[in-house]
């Protein structure tokens, strides 16, 4: 390994990628597009479902809690009816996504403690349907004032209370952004070394470079390397987007958010590397990103909690680098945890880079068959 | 005599293979060829497109591993001492392959530290190349945009720019125009002169005639070897020019006469290649009277393409018997 080659190759590289506009528009272009859509569109967290009242009741204190749920913000009342038959047209028609029945005996189901609200919901979306459970398990009135009421102590079934550490307001903007890093860095990164090695295959430039003294290591590192900088370039322009529009907190230090960040670099560039000492051309290059980019997404826990996912798939995901570092960045960035206290998942992209490289540098070899 | 011609003179030997054969599959790109090629010499390998020319070259600067054969270059075993040889030859692929996106300058930049060329020595080395290859006042120019004569000379600038004792050059001028091709021979005379040793592909018979020596390749075998002087004069009697008013009559009745291996309108009058079979000259005349064909027949000096055709048609025959 010379230096001097090294650097050739690296500014190579550079030189080349500055005079590549797609390229160049991609490194910044994707994280911001990345982080509005995800942050703005996908919002897991339903507010302002189309609902439909049917107050039945009609008393102060059915009006009560009809203000209550609204409150919430879950629901935004677009329509008023009269019978709960009015709401599962209208339901089934679209217009709305959950009905709240409030029944005539309103007031005496709720002292004999049995279910007094109903609330309809558009099942065909599971989100909607998560949303509204929670919308019921709200208290429907204040238990002092209906102990006064009643003179008992218990007039209802326990309450299901749920509290949330690290983001109580439950803004998903703070769950997503740090996985974001992980996700547009996979997409990203792989890609580039993915096609880097084929595209000079294609344009015949490998020819010229075998026959050259430089040397399988130093051809692929010195292509890594300048990656390496861009990728930290995207982590910081997701950390400034995040904090800017989403008031994403770092609550550990930025010093391990970018040891992170560069370790993923690194595992998705060798795997990149990897792809493009198999892949025949740019084309078939870009096809198998996707299938490291498919599974990195979905199985990461990025999305979909990872405990709710069947054994084997667990496995499967620990060998993903995304899977290790939304782990990583989730301690660091929310819980405000430290590297030395995530070290197995240091350890594993560590590992996984190490893998990845050796496979790639032995695969490639120095002639053309 | 300079000392180029000297070492020409002694006779050192560059390249030496024997026996160099390599199958992709069940197809036999190269069939066990043997060859010798001297030093500081312009040695032309000439065959048509798919005759095993770019295999054999890959084979020789250890870029192909051979199925069969042993190479000598330089005093280097190939491929087992390939990475050591990378370091004295100069390979000039047929496709460009210089970087488009990067300009001639940055280009011979990145190929000199590929080179080992010592960072202190660069710049004068690329500035000395710049002006040699006539690219002072392109050197910001994208190599891409450069014409094909201009990128060939860049490819050639890049080859030599660790000053390797030999150049393996690919069908260099395929592509380019006469002019640009002449200019380019110029510089390759100059390397030689210097005592470079070249290998150069071509398909172009005004190239092979060039050469200090010539091989010429027929689907992947060796099927001539000599000075352009040596394989043209082997020939002698058996090239005739046929001068008449009715080429392609006369075409159509020379065609089938026994002896005859080929005849190829050249303007208005036919040229004719024969086996070496008595007064041929004699016997094409006759055939053209009987057949009441006014013709003028005169016997021609013969030339590279006649060698060229004699060799692979003579094998097309073996092959046919």
């Amino acid at each position: 390994m010379r230096a001097r080659r090294l650097l050739a190759v690296m500014v190579k590289e550079l030189r080349q990628l500055r005079r590549d506009r797609v390229t160049l528009a991609m490194i910044v272009g994707i994280p911001v597009m990345q982080l509005v859509l995800f942050g703005y569109a996908i919002n897991l967290n339903l507010r302002g479902l189309e609902a439909g009242i049917a107050d039945q009741a009609g008393t102060s204190g059915s009006r009560a809690v009809v203000m209550d749920l609204i409150a919430t913000g879950v629901i935004a009342p677009v329509k008023t009816v009269n019978t709960p038959q009015e709401l599962m047209e209208s339901l089934r028609r679209g217009e709305i996504s959950v009905g709240v029945v409030v029944p005539p005996d309103f007031e005496r189901r709720r002292i004999e403690g049995r279910e007094a609200v109903q609330v309809l919901v558009d099942g065909s979306d599971t989100v909607v349907q998560s949303a509204a459970i929670q919308l019921a398990q709200m208290p429907i009135t204040r238990d002092r004032e209906l102990a006064n009421v009643t003179g008992l102590r218990e007039v209802k079934p326990a309450q299901i209370s749920v509290v949330s550490f690290y983001n109580p307001e439950r803004r998903s903007e703070v769950n997503i952004v740090p996985g974001l890093i992980g996700v547009i860095l996979t997409m990203t990164m792989v890609l580039f070394t993915g096609v880097a090695i084929v595209r000079e295959r294609e344009r015949g430039n490998m020819e010229l470079l075998i026959a050259t003294p430089v040397s399988v290591a130093e051809l692929m590192i010195g292509k890594v390397l300048p990656y390496v900088a861009i990728g930290l370039v995207q982590t910081t322009v997701i950390l400034l987007l995040g904090t800017l529009l989403f008031d994403v907190p770092t609550r550990g230090s930025f010093l391990d958010v970018y040891v992170a960040a560069s370790l993923l670099i690194v595992a998705n560039l060798t795997l990149g590397l990897l792809i493009s000492t198999k892949a025949q051309s740019q084309f078939q290059a870009m096809q198998m990103t996707f299938f490291v980019f498919l599974p990195s997404i979905l199985l990461s826990g990025f999305m979909f909690p990872f405990a709710g996912m069947p054994k084997p798939v667990q496995w499967l995901a620990e060998l993903l680098p995304l899977t290790q570092f939304v782990r990583l960045i989730r301690g660091i960035m929310l819980r405000g945890a430290g590297l030395p206290e995530l070290w197995p998942h240091v350890a594993a992209l560590v590992a996984f880079t190490a893998v990845m490289m050796t496979v790639a540098i032995t695969r490639f070899r120095k002639r053309l068959d | 005599m300079g000392p180029a011609e000297a070492d020409r003179a002694v006779g050192g030997i560059a390249i030496r293979a024997r026996g160099l054969t390599k199958r992709f599959q069940s197809l036999v790109a190269v069939d066990h060829v043997d060859l010798t090629v001297p030093q500081a010499a312009v040695y032309g390998f000439l065959g048509p497109n798919g005759s095993g020319k770019s295999t054999t070259i890959r084979m020789l600067c250890g870029l192909l591993t051979p199925t069969a054969g042993e190479i000598e270059v330089l005093g280097l075993r190939i491929p087992q001492e390939a990475e050591e040889l990378r370091r004295r030859i100069g390979y000039m692929t047929q496709r460009f392959s210089l970087f488009e996106d990067l300009t001639v300058r940055e280009n011979l930049e990145f190929l000199a530290a590929a080179q080992d060329i010592p960072t202190s020595g660069t710049r004068q080395r690329v500035d000395e190349l710049l002006l040699q290859y006539r690219f002072a006042d392109r050197q910001g120019q994208l190599a891409g945009t450069l014409s094909g004569g201009q990128k060939q000379r860049l490819a050639l600038a890049g080859a030599v720019i660790h000053r390797p004792e030999l150049l393996f050059l690919d069908e260099p001028t395929s592509a380019v125009d006469p002019e640009s091709r002449r200019d380019f021979w110029e510089k390759l005379f100059e390397l030689a002169d210097a005592g470079v040793t070249i290998l150069v592909s071509s398909h172009l018979m005004d190239e092979a005639e060039r050469c200090h020596r010539l091989a010429i390749l027929d689907r992947g075998t060796l099927v001539a070897d000599g000075t352009p002087a040596e394989l043209a004069g082997s020939l002698e009697g058996r090239t005739i020019a046929v001068a008449t008013a009715q080429p392609r009559a006369a075409q159509r009745i020379l065609v089938d006469l026994p002896g005859v291996l080929s005849v190829a309108q050249v303007g208005n009058a036919l040229r004719v290649l024969a086996a070496r079979d008595g007064d041929v000259a004699a016997r094409l005349r006759s055939s053209l009277a009987a057949a009441g064909l006014q013709a003028v027949v005169t016997s021609v000096a013969p030339n590279l393409e006649d060698v060229f055709v004699d060799a692979t048609r003579a094998r097309a025959r073996d092959r046919a018997a």
